[in-house]
Protein backbone atom coordinates (compact mmCIF):
# COMPACT_ATOMS: atom_id res chain seq x y z
CA UNK A 1 0.00 0.00 0.00
CA UNK A 2 1.28 3.71 -0.81
CA UNK A 3 2.11 5.74 2.12
CA UNK A 4 0.93 8.77 2.39
CA UNK A 5 -0.93 11.98 4.04
CA UNK A 6 -4.71 12.03 4.31
CA UNK A 7 -6.01 13.64 1.35
CA UNK A 8 -8.60 15.83 3.61
CA UNK A 9 -12.59 15.56 2.74
CA UNK A 10 -11.80 12.99 -0.16
CA UNK A 11 -10.46 10.19 2.61
CA UNK A 12 -13.12 10.88 4.73
CA UNK A 13 -15.66 10.66 2.35
CA UNK A 14 -13.67 7.30 1.63
CA UNK A 15 -14.19 6.67 5.31
CA UNK A 16 -17.84 7.29 4.94
CA UNK A 17 -18.50 5.09 2.03
CA UNK A 18 -16.41 2.54 3.94
CA UNK A 19 -19.12 2.40 7.08
CA UNK A 20 -22.16 2.28 4.92
CA UNK A 21 -22.18 6.31 5.19
CA UNK A 22 -21.34 7.47 1.90
CA UNK A 23 -22.59 10.94 1.54
CA UNK A 24 -22.44 13.95 -1.39
CA UNK A 25 -22.40 17.25 -1.40
CA UNK A 26 -25.17 19.34 -2.35
CA UNK A 27 -26.12 22.97 -3.35
CA UNK A 28 -29.31 24.73 -2.43
CA UNK A 29 -29.89 24.28 -6.16
CA UNK A 30 -29.66 20.39 -5.99
CA UNK A 31 -26.43 20.19 -7.84
CA UNK A 32 -24.61 17.07 -6.32
CA UNK A 33 -20.57 16.26 -6.07
CA UNK A 34 -18.36 14.70 -4.16
CA UNK A 35 -15.83 16.33 -1.61
CA UNK A 36 -13.78 18.46 -1.46
CA UNK A 37 -16.33 20.96 -2.67
CA UNK A 38 -16.55 24.90 -1.40
CA UNK A 39 -18.72 26.02 -4.33
CA UNK A 40 -20.87 24.41 -6.69
CA UNK A 41 -19.39 24.46 -10.41
CA UNK A 42 -23.16 24.56 -12.17
CA UNK A 43 -24.33 27.48 -10.17
CA UNK A 44 -21.60 28.96 -8.32
CA UNK A 45 -23.43 28.94 -4.70
CA UNK A 46 -21.44 28.09 -1.81
CA UNK A 47 -23.94 27.04 0.42
CA UNK A 48 -23.08 23.18 0.15
CA UNK A 49 -24.67 20.36 2.48
CA UNK A 50 -24.20 17.19 3.00
CA UNK A 51 -26.78 14.46 2.33
CA UNK A 52 -26.80 10.76 2.13
CA UNK A 53 -25.78 8.56 -0.70
CA UNK A 54 -28.40 6.84 -2.45
CA UNK A 55 -28.31 3.52 -1.84
CA UNK A 56 -27.83 2.45 -5.23
CA UNK A 57 -26.87 4.10 -8.52
CA UNK A 58 -27.31 3.76 -12.38
CA UNK A 59 -24.38 2.92 -14.37
CA UNK A 60 -24.34 5.86 -17.38
CA UNK A 61 -20.99 4.75 -19.37
CA UNK A 62 -18.22 2.12 -18.88
CA UNK A 63 -15.48 0.43 -20.42
CA UNK A 64 -13.87 -2.26 -20.08
CA UNK A 65 -10.09 -1.51 -19.40
CA UNK A 66 -7.42 -3.97 -20.79
CA UNK A 67 -3.90 -1.72 -20.87
CA UNK A 68 -3.92 0.06 -17.05
CA UNK A 69 -1.49 2.46 -15.27
CA UNK A 70 0.93 0.78 -13.62
CA UNK A 71 -0.91 1.50 -10.39
CA UNK A 72 -3.43 -1.17 -11.79
CA UNK A 73 -1.25 -3.37 -13.56
CA UNK A 74 -2.91 -6.45 -11.23
CA UNK A 75 -6.47 -5.46 -11.65
CA UNK A 76 -6.59 -5.45 -15.56
CA UNK A 77 -8.86 -6.58 -17.36
CA UNK A 78 -11.08 -4.49 -15.22
CA UNK A 79 -14.34 -2.31 -15.86
CA UNK A 80 -14.67 1.35 -14.83
CA UNK A 81 -17.83 3.02 -15.02
CA UNK A 82 -19.36 6.14 -14.00
CA UNK A 83 -22.58 6.25 -12.17
CA UNK A 84 -25.55 8.67 -11.27
CA UNK A 85 -26.29 8.41 -7.55
CA UNK A 86 -28.97 11.00 -7.25
CA UNK A 87 -27.50 14.20 -8.18
CA UNK A 88 -23.92 13.12 -7.74
CA UNK A 89 -21.62 10.93 -10.15
CA UNK A 90 -18.97 8.87 -9.34
CA UNK A 91 -16.00 6.56 -11.26
CA UNK A 92 -15.26 3.38 -9.95
CA UNK A 93 -14.64 -0.24 -11.14
CA UNK A 94 -17.91 -2.72 -11.54
CA UNK A 95 -16.69 -5.80 -9.49
CA UNK A 96 -18.54 -8.72 -9.06
CA UNK A 97 -19.72 -8.64 -12.99
CA UNK A 98 -19.05 -10.45 -15.90
CA UNK A 99 -17.65 -6.89 -17.94
CA UNK A 100 -20.40 -8.29 -21.04
CA UNK A 101 -22.89 -8.09 -18.80
CA UNK A 102 -21.98 -4.52 -17.33
CA UNK A 103 -24.82 -2.28 -19.39
CA UNK A 104 -25.54 1.68 -19.35
CA UNK A 105 -28.50 1.32 -16.64
CA UNK A 106 -27.30 -1.50 -14.77
CA UNK A 107 -28.31 -0.63 -10.88
CA UNK A 108 -25.18 -0.54 -8.10
CA UNK A 109 -24.24 0.06 -4.87
CA UNK A 110 -20.63 1.43 -4.22
CA UNK A 111 -18.40 0.69 -1.42
CA UNK A 112 -14.42 0.84 -0.82
CA UNK A 113 -11.97 -1.94 -2.07
CA UNK A 114 -8.67 -2.62 -2.77
CA UNK A 115 -6.25 -2.31 -5.75
CA UNK A 116 -5.12 -5.60 -6.52
CA UNK A 117 -1.69 -3.55 -7.57
CA UNK A 118 -0.88 -1.72 -4.78
CA UNK A 119 -3.31 -2.36 -2.06
CA UNK A 120 -4.51 1.29 -2.19
CA UNK A 121 -8.51 2.10 -1.45
CA UNK A 122 -10.47 2.29 -4.52
CA UNK A 123 -14.25 3.17 -5.35
CA UNK A 124 -16.10 0.08 -6.45
CA UNK A 125 -19.50 -0.71 -7.68
CA UNK A 126 -21.20 -3.83 -6.98
CA UNK A 127 -24.51 -5.24 -9.26
CA UNK A 128 -27.55 -4.44 -6.79
CA UNK B 1 -5.31 45.02 -34.28
CA UNK B 2 -2.92 43.56 -36.59
CA UNK B 3 -4.09 40.01 -37.17
CA UNK B 4 -0.41 38.09 -36.40
CA UNK B 5 1.12 36.29 -39.50
CA UNK B 6 2.86 32.80 -39.54
CA UNK B 7 6.57 34.16 -40.80
CA UNK B 8 8.10 30.55 -40.61
CA UNK B 9 6.71 27.38 -38.91
CA UNK B 10 8.46 23.44 -38.83
CA UNK B 11 8.40 20.46 -37.04
CA UNK B 12 10.66 18.25 -36.13
CA UNK B 13 10.12 14.53 -37.33
CA UNK B 14 7.25 12.74 -35.09
CA UNK B 15 8.09 9.67 -33.68
CA UNK B 16 10.44 7.52 -31.89
CA UNK B 17 13.30 9.40 -30.85
CA UNK B 18 14.01 8.58 -27.14
CA UNK B 19 17.56 8.97 -26.89
CA UNK B 20 17.37 13.16 -27.74
CA UNK B 21 17.12 15.88 -25.15
CA UNK B 22 13.61 17.91 -25.29
CA UNK B 23 16.10 20.56 -25.86
CA UNK B 24 17.54 19.50 -28.88
CA UNK B 25 14.15 18.76 -30.21
CA UNK B 26 13.11 22.17 -29.82
CA UNK B 27 15.95 23.88 -30.99
CA UNK B 28 15.80 21.88 -34.46
CA UNK B 29 12.21 22.63 -34.54
CA UNK B 30 12.88 26.42 -32.99
CA UNK B 31 15.84 27.23 -35.52
CA UNK B 32 14.16 25.96 -38.68
CA UNK B 33 10.99 28.04 -37.99
CA UNK B 34 13.45 30.87 -37.49
CA UNK B 35 15.34 30.36 -40.69
CA UNK B 36 12.77 30.00 -42.52
CA UNK B 37 10.96 32.99 -41.53
CA UNK B 38 14.09 34.91 -42.40
CA UNK B 39 13.53 36.92 -38.87
CA UNK B 40 16.54 37.94 -37.26
CA UNK B 41 16.76 36.03 -33.86
CA UNK B 42 17.79 39.68 -32.23
CA UNK B 43 14.10 40.23 -33.38
CA UNK B 44 11.80 37.92 -30.94
CA UNK B 45 10.64 39.46 -27.83
CA UNK B 46 9.05 36.48 -26.45
CA UNK B 47 8.73 32.25 -26.31
CA UNK B 48 5.50 31.03 -25.60
CA UNK B 49 5.94 27.22 -25.08
CA UNK B 50 4.30 24.04 -24.75
CA UNK B 51 4.90 21.22 -22.85
CA UNK B 52 3.19 18.68 -20.53
CA UNK B 53 4.86 15.76 -18.71
CA UNK B 54 8.61 17.49 -18.88
CA UNK B 55 8.84 16.40 -14.88
CA UNK B 56 8.01 13.49 -15.67
CA UNK B 57 9.79 12.37 -18.96
CA UNK B 58 12.96 14.27 -17.95
CA UNK B 59 12.70 15.62 -14.73
CA UNK B 60 12.52 19.05 -15.81
CA UNK B 61 10.33 21.64 -14.78
CA UNK B 62 10.94 25.61 -15.90
CA UNK B 63 11.31 24.91 -19.17
CA UNK B 64 10.91 28.60 -20.20
CA UNK B 65 13.85 29.88 -20.74
CA UNK B 66 15.78 26.49 -20.95
CA UNK B 67 14.57 26.42 -24.55
CA UNK B 68 15.13 30.29 -25.13
CA UNK B 69 18.67 29.43 -24.31
CA UNK B 70 18.17 26.73 -26.46
CA UNK B 71 17.46 27.95 -29.81
CA UNK B 72 19.90 31.21 -28.70
CA UNK B 73 17.34 33.57 -27.03
CA UNK B 74 17.21 35.79 -23.83
CA UNK B 75 13.67 36.78 -23.91
CA UNK B 76 10.67 36.10 -21.64
CA UNK B 77 9.98 32.75 -22.23
CA UNK B 78 6.92 30.80 -20.43
CA UNK B 79 6.10 27.64 -20.26
CA UNK B 80 1.87 26.75 -20.80
CA UNK B 81 0.62 24.22 -19.33
CA UNK B 82 -2.86 22.57 -20.55
CA UNK B 83 -2.47 18.77 -21.19
CA UNK B 84 -2.78 18.19 -24.89
CA UNK B 85 -3.86 21.61 -25.81
CA UNK B 86 -0.45 23.22 -24.07
CA UNK B 87 0.73 24.73 -27.43
CA UNK B 88 -2.77 25.84 -28.38
CA UNK B 89 -2.96 27.85 -25.51
CA UNK B 90 0.56 29.09 -26.51
CA UNK B 91 -0.59 30.46 -29.51
CA UNK B 92 -3.50 31.86 -28.28
CA UNK B 93 -1.27 34.24 -25.95
CA UNK B 94 0.76 35.06 -28.61
CA UNK B 95 -1.94 36.08 -30.65
CA UNK B 96 -3.50 38.19 -28.69
CA UNK B 97 0.22 39.64 -27.30
CA UNK B 98 0.72 40.59 -31.04
CA UNK B 99 -2.84 41.58 -31.24
CA UNK B 100 -2.29 44.24 -28.25
CA UNK B 101 1.10 45.37 -29.78
CA UNK B 102 2.47 44.21 -27.05
CA UNK B 103 5.05 42.28 -28.82
CA UNK B 104 5.92 42.35 -32.89
CA UNK B 105 7.52 39.33 -33.36
CA UNK B 106 7.03 36.08 -30.84
CA UNK B 107 8.12 32.18 -31.46
CA UNK B 108 5.56 29.92 -30.16
CA UNK B 109 6.23 26.15 -29.68
CA UNK B 110 5.84 22.93 -28.02
CA UNK B 111 7.59 19.64 -27.29
CA UNK B 112 7.30 16.63 -26.04
CA UNK B 113 9.90 13.57 -25.15
CA UNK B 114 7.28 10.58 -24.01
CA UNK B 115 9.24 7.29 -25.27
CA UNK B 116 12.09 7.46 -23.03
CA UNK B 117 10.16 6.68 -20.03
CA UNK B 118 8.50 3.39 -21.94
CA UNK B 119 4.65 2.92 -22.53
CA UNK B 120 3.62 2.04 -19.26
CA UNK B 121 5.08 5.16 -17.50
CA UNK B 122 3.99 7.73 -19.98
CA UNK B 123 0.12 6.06 -19.82
CA UNK B 124 0.52 6.85 -16.35
CA UNK B 125 1.69 10.44 -16.95
CA UNK B 126 -0.80 10.99 -19.72
CA UNK B 127 -3.45 9.93 -17.07
CA UNK B 128 -2.63 12.69 -15.00
CA UNK B 129 -4.42 15.06 -17.28
CA UNK B 130 -8.23 13.78 -15.22
CA UNK B 131 -8.79 14.11 -12.23
CA UNK B 132 -6.71 12.07 -9.88
CA UNK B 133 -8.67 12.16 -6.70
CA UNK B 134 -12.47 11.42 -8.79
CA UNK B 135 -10.43 9.51 -11.86
CA UNK B 136 -7.21 8.06 -11.53
CA UNK B 137 -7.41 6.51 -8.33
CA UNK B 138 -10.54 4.96 -9.88
CA UNK B 139 -8.35 3.17 -12.79
CA UNK B 140 -8.66 6.03 -15.10
CA UNK B 141 -6.66 5.81 -18.35
CA UNK B 142 -7.16 8.20 -21.31
CA UNK B 143 -7.95 5.33 -23.67
CA UNK B 144 -10.66 4.59 -21.16
CA UNK B 145 -11.83 8.32 -20.60
CA UNK B 146 -12.39 8.44 -24.19
CA UNK B 147 -13.87 4.89 -24.15
CA UNK B 148 -16.34 6.09 -21.47
CA UNK B 149 -17.37 9.20 -24.21
CA UNK B 150 -17.35 7.05 -27.04
CA UNK B 151 -19.85 4.38 -25.31
CA UNK B 152 -21.75 7.66 -24.11
CA UNK B 153 -22.12 8.23 -27.84
CA UNK B 154 -23.00 5.27 -29.19
CA UNK B 155 -25.69 4.81 -26.55
CA UNK B 156 -27.48 8.25 -27.25
CA UNK B 157 -26.60 8.66 -31.29
CA UNK B 158 -25.70 5.45 -32.00
CA UNK B 159 -22.82 4.36 -33.91
CA UNK B 160 -20.26 1.36 -34.17
CA UNK B 161 -16.82 0.41 -33.83
CA UNK B 162 -16.62 0.02 -37.91
CA UNK B 163 -17.70 3.83 -38.16
CA UNK B 164 -14.98 4.65 -35.95
CA UNK B 165 -12.53 2.43 -37.69
CA UNK B 166 -12.96 4.94 -40.94
CA UNK B 167 -11.62 7.54 -38.77
CA UNK B 168 -8.29 5.59 -38.35
CA UNK B 169 -7.79 4.41 -41.81
CA UNK B 170 -8.60 7.59 -43.62
CA UNK B 171 -6.18 9.64 -41.05
CA UNK B 172 -3.20 6.75 -41.69
CA UNK B 173 -3.74 7.33 -45.48
CA UNK B 174 -3.67 10.98 -45.36
CA UNK B 175 -0.23 10.51 -43.42
CA UNK B 176 1.23 8.38 -46.39
CA UNK B 177 3.08 11.24 -48.01
CA UNK B 178 3.89 13.08 -44.29
CA UNK B 179 7.73 12.85 -44.28
CA UNK B 180 7.56 14.15 -40.57
CA UNK B 181 4.64 11.31 -39.97
CA UNK B 182 5.25 8.41 -37.34
CA UNK B 183 2.70 6.38 -38.76
CA UNK B 184 3.30 6.11 -42.65
CA UNK B 185 1.34 2.43 -42.75
CA UNK B 186 -1.88 2.04 -44.67
CA UNK B 187 -4.45 -0.32 -42.60
CA UNK B 188 -7.55 -1.19 -43.41
CA UNK B 189 -11.13 -1.04 -41.26
CA UNK B 190 -10.38 -5.21 -41.11
CA UNK B 191 -6.92 -4.62 -39.19
CA UNK B 192 -8.47 -1.55 -37.17
CA UNK B 193 -11.77 -4.08 -35.67
CA UNK B 194 -9.06 -7.17 -35.30
CA UNK B 195 -6.17 -5.03 -32.94
CA UNK B 196 -6.00 -5.96 -29.22
CA UNK B 197 -8.39 -3.97 -27.14
CA UNK B 198 -7.31 -0.91 -25.36
CA UNK B 199 -10.02 0.27 -23.41
CA UNK B 200 -13.42 -1.23 -24.86
CA UNK B 201 -14.85 -0.04 -27.22
CA UNK B 202 -11.47 1.38 -28.43
CA UNK B 203 -8.90 -0.57 -29.69
CA UNK B 204 -5.11 -0.10 -30.50
CA UNK B 205 -5.87 1.64 -33.90
CA UNK B 206 -8.56 3.98 -32.49
CA UNK B 207 -5.28 5.43 -30.46
CA UNK B 208 -2.32 7.88 -31.99
CA UNK B 209 0.83 6.66 -30.37
CA UNK B 210 3.52 7.92 -27.88
CA UNK B 211 5.41 10.21 -29.85
CA UNK B 212 8.53 12.78 -29.67
CA UNK B 213 8.65 15.66 -31.10
CA UNK B 214 8.70 19.89 -30.98
CA UNK B 215 6.48 22.51 -33.43
CA UNK B 216 7.61 26.35 -33.71
CA UNK B 217 6.03 28.84 -35.76
CA UNK B 218 7.47 32.46 -35.77
CA UNK B 219 4.31 34.87 -35.72
CA UNK B 220 4.72 38.69 -35.97
CA UNK B 221 2.42 41.57 -36.33
CA UNK B 222 1.02 42.16 -39.96
CA UNK B 223 2.63 45.55 -39.74
CA UNK B 224 6.28 43.43 -39.45
CA UNK B 225 5.76 41.54 -41.77
CA UNK B 226 4.96 44.11 -44.27
CA UNK B 227 7.92 46.22 -43.28
CA UNK B 228 10.46 43.88 -43.67
CA UNK B 229 9.18 41.98 -46.65
CA UNK B 230 8.24 38.78 -45.31
CA UNK B 231 6.77 36.15 -47.29
CA UNK B 232 3.92 35.50 -44.73
CA UNK B 233 0.86 35.23 -46.37
CA UNK B 234 -1.35 33.05 -44.07
CA UNK B 235 -2.91 35.42 -40.61
CA UNK B 236 -4.18 33.83 -37.54
CA UNK B 237 -7.61 35.26 -37.64
CA UNK B 238 -9.40 34.05 -34.98
CA UNK B 239 -8.68 32.76 -31.64
CA UNK B 240 -10.78 30.90 -29.13
CA UNK B 241 -10.78 28.96 -25.85
CA UNK B 242 -13.24 27.51 -23.27
CA UNK B 243 -13.17 25.33 -20.29
CA UNK B 244 -15.39 22.30 -18.66
CA UNK B 245 -15.19 20.22 -15.77
CA UNK B 246 -12.11 18.58 -15.14
CA UNK B 247 -13.51 15.19 -14.23
CA UNK B 248 -15.73 13.31 -17.24
CA UNK B 249 -18.51 12.46 -14.49
CA UNK B 250 -18.87 15.85 -13.36
CA UNK B 251 -20.63 16.81 -16.82
CA UNK B 252 -23.71 16.80 -18.07
CA UNK B 253 -23.16 14.97 -21.06
CA UNK B 254 -20.02 12.55 -21.64
CA UNK B 255 -20.75 12.61 -25.57
CA UNK B 256 -20.21 16.00 -26.43
CA UNK B 257 -17.23 18.76 -25.74
CA UNK B 258 -18.76 21.95 -24.47
CA UNK B 259 -15.23 23.26 -24.03
CA UNK B 260 -14.64 22.87 -27.43
CA UNK B 261 -17.72 24.19 -28.97
CA UNK B 262 -17.25 27.64 -26.57
CA UNK B 263 -13.97 27.90 -28.19
CA UNK B 264 -15.09 27.39 -31.83
CA UNK B 265 -17.91 30.13 -31.43
CA UNK B 266 -15.44 32.56 -29.75
CA UNK B 267 -12.71 31.87 -32.62
CA UNK B 268 -15.49 32.04 -35.49
CA UNK B 269 -16.97 35.25 -34.56
CA UNK B 270 -13.61 36.37 -33.61
CA UNK B 271 -12.39 35.66 -37.21
CA UNK B 272 -16.33 36.30 -38.83
CA UNK B 273 -16.41 33.54 -40.28
CA UNK B 274 -18.81 30.53 -39.77
CA UNK B 275 -18.80 26.57 -39.91
CA UNK B 276 -19.56 27.18 -44.39
CA UNK B 277 -16.50 28.79 -44.85
CA UNK B 278 -13.90 26.53 -43.38
CA UNK B 279 -12.45 24.58 -46.09
CA UNK B 280 -10.38 22.03 -44.05
CA UNK B 281 -9.23 21.56 -40.30
CA UNK B 282 -6.84 20.43 -38.48
CA UNK B 283 -8.50 18.42 -35.42
CA UNK B 284 -7.16 16.61 -32.09
CA UNK B 285 -8.36 13.20 -33.01
CA UNK B 286 -6.08 11.39 -29.94
CA UNK B 287 -8.64 8.67 -30.35
CA UNK B 288 -10.99 8.42 -32.93
CA UNK B 289 -13.83 9.40 -31.34
CA UNK B 290 -12.50 12.52 -30.33
CA UNK B 291 -12.47 13.46 -34.04
CA UNK B 292 -16.26 13.08 -34.48
CA UNK B 293 -16.54 15.34 -31.12
CA UNK B 294 -14.35 17.37 -32.92
CA UNK B 295 -16.13 18.16 -35.91
CA UNK B 296 -19.56 18.29 -34.13
CA UNK B 297 -17.96 21.05 -31.95
CA UNK B 298 -16.94 22.80 -35.32
CA UNK B 299 -20.12 23.18 -36.62
CA UNK B 300 -19.11 20.93 -39.64
CA UNK B 301 -21.67 18.11 -38.01
CA UNK B 302 -24.99 18.22 -35.73
CA UNK B 303 -24.38 16.28 -32.94
CA UNK B 304 -24.76 12.86 -33.59
CA UNK B 305 -23.79 13.05 -37.00
CA UNK B 306 -20.20 12.87 -37.43
CA UNK B 307 -20.14 9.09 -36.80
CA UNK B 308 -20.41 8.52 -40.41
CA UNK B 309 -18.27 11.95 -41.95
CA UNK B 310 -15.22 9.38 -42.66
CA UNK B 311 -17.05 6.28 -43.47
CA UNK B 312 -19.24 8.73 -46.11
CA UNK B 313 -15.79 10.19 -47.28
CA UNK B 314 -16.66 13.35 -46.52
CA UNK B 315 -13.42 14.20 -44.16
CA UNK B 316 -11.02 12.60 -46.62
CA UNK B 317 -8.70 14.41 -48.67
CA UNK B 318 -11.49 13.62 -51.49
CA UNK B 319 -14.50 15.05 -49.53
CA UNK B 320 -15.70 18.26 -48.84
CA UNK B 321 -14.14 19.16 -45.85
CA UNK B 322 -11.00 17.26 -45.21
CA UNK B 323 -9.99 16.75 -41.81
CA UNK B 324 -6.33 16.12 -40.85
CA UNK B 325 -4.70 16.07 -44.02
CA UNK B 326 -1.70 15.79 -41.67
CA UNK B 327 -2.63 12.43 -40.48
CA UNK B 328 -3.82 14.10 -37.46
CA UNK B 329 -2.72 12.71 -33.97
CA UNK B 330 -3.56 9.07 -35.04
CA UNK B 331 -1.17 9.06 -37.82
CA UNK B 332 1.18 11.83 -37.59
CA UNK B 333 1.88 11.22 -33.75
CA UNK B 334 1.20 13.30 -31.15
CA UNK B 335 3.87 14.78 -29.11
CA UNK B 336 1.40 16.20 -26.52
CA UNK B 337 2.83 19.84 -26.15
CA UNK B 338 3.42 20.31 -29.01
CA UNK B 339 0.38 19.31 -30.68
CA UNK B 340 -1.26 22.69 -30.94
CA UNK B 341 1.60 24.37 -32.59
CA UNK B 342 1.94 21.05 -34.84
CA UNK B 343 -1.61 21.76 -36.44
CA UNK B 344 -0.52 25.19 -37.05
CA UNK B 345 2.30 24.16 -38.74
CA UNK B 346 0.27 21.89 -41.28
CA UNK B 347 -2.82 24.87 -41.86
CA UNK B 348 -0.11 27.19 -42.87
CA UNK B 349 1.24 24.85 -45.73
CA UNK B 350 -1.66 23.81 -46.65
CA UNK B 351 -2.73 27.49 -46.99
CA UNK B 352 0.63 28.00 -48.59
CA UNK B 353 0.45 25.09 -50.70
CA UNK B 354 3.34 23.82 -49.22
CA UNK B 355 2.04 20.95 -47.77
CA UNK B 356 2.06 17.31 -49.61
CA UNK B 357 -1.94 17.17 -49.40
CA UNK B 358 -2.42 20.65 -50.40
CA UNK B 359 -3.93 19.18 -53.83
CA UNK B 360 -6.67 18.39 -51.84
CA UNK B 361 -7.98 21.72 -51.49
CA UNK B 362 -6.54 23.84 -53.82
CA UNK B 363 -8.71 27.28 -53.56
CA UNK B 364 -8.45 26.99 -49.70
CA UNK B 365 -8.92 30.58 -47.21
CA UNK B 366 -9.80 28.92 -44.80
CA UNK B 367 -8.35 26.52 -41.85
CA UNK B 368 -9.08 25.85 -38.43
CA UNK B 369 -7.12 24.15 -35.94
CA UNK B 370 -8.63 22.26 -32.69
CA UNK B 371 -6.60 21.56 -29.92
CA UNK B 372 -8.26 19.80 -26.99
CA UNK B 373 -6.52 18.76 -23.48
CA UNK B 374 -7.61 16.28 -21.60
CA UNK B 375 -11.36 14.93 -22.44
CA UNK B 376 -11.44 18.55 -23.85
CA UNK B 377 -11.67 20.23 -19.87
CA UNK B 378 -9.26 22.45 -21.99
CA UNK B 379 -10.04 23.78 -25.54
CA UNK B 380 -8.50 26.08 -28.28
CA UNK B 381 -9.45 26.56 -31.55
CA UNK B 382 -7.71 28.92 -34.08
CA UNK B 383 -8.92 30.40 -37.33
CA UNK B 384 -6.02 30.51 -40.62
CA UNK B 385 -6.69 32.88 -43.38
CA UNK B 386 -5.19 33.61 -46.80
CA UNK B 387 -4.64 37.72 -46.26
CA UNK B 388 -1.39 38.64 -48.82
Amino acid sequence: MSEGVRDGEYDDWLDAVEDDEGYYVECENGHGWLPPRRVCPDCGSRELHEEPLPEAGEVATHSAVHVPTPQFEDDAPYVIAVAHFGPASITGMVRGADPEDVEIGTVVGVEVGERATTGDRAVVFRPR
Amino acid sequence: MSDPRVAGASVTSFGEHPERTGRDLFAEAGLAALDRSGVPAGDVDALYYGNFMGEIAEHQGHQGPLMAEAVGLTVPATRYEAACASSGAAVRDAVRAIRNGEQEVVLVGGMERMTNVGTAAATDALAIAADDLYEVRAGMTFPAAYALMARSYFDEYGGTREDLAHVAVKNHEHALVNDNAQLRKEITVEEVLDAPMVAEPLGLYDACPITDGASAAVLTSAEYAERHDLDAPVAITGTGQDGDNLALQDRQSYAATPAAAGAVAEAYADAGVDADDVDFAEVHDCFTIAEVLAIESLGLYEPGEGITAAREGETTRHGETPINLSGGLKAKGHPVGATGVAQLVTIAKVLEGTHPRAEAVPAADVGVAHNAGGTAASATVHVFEVKA
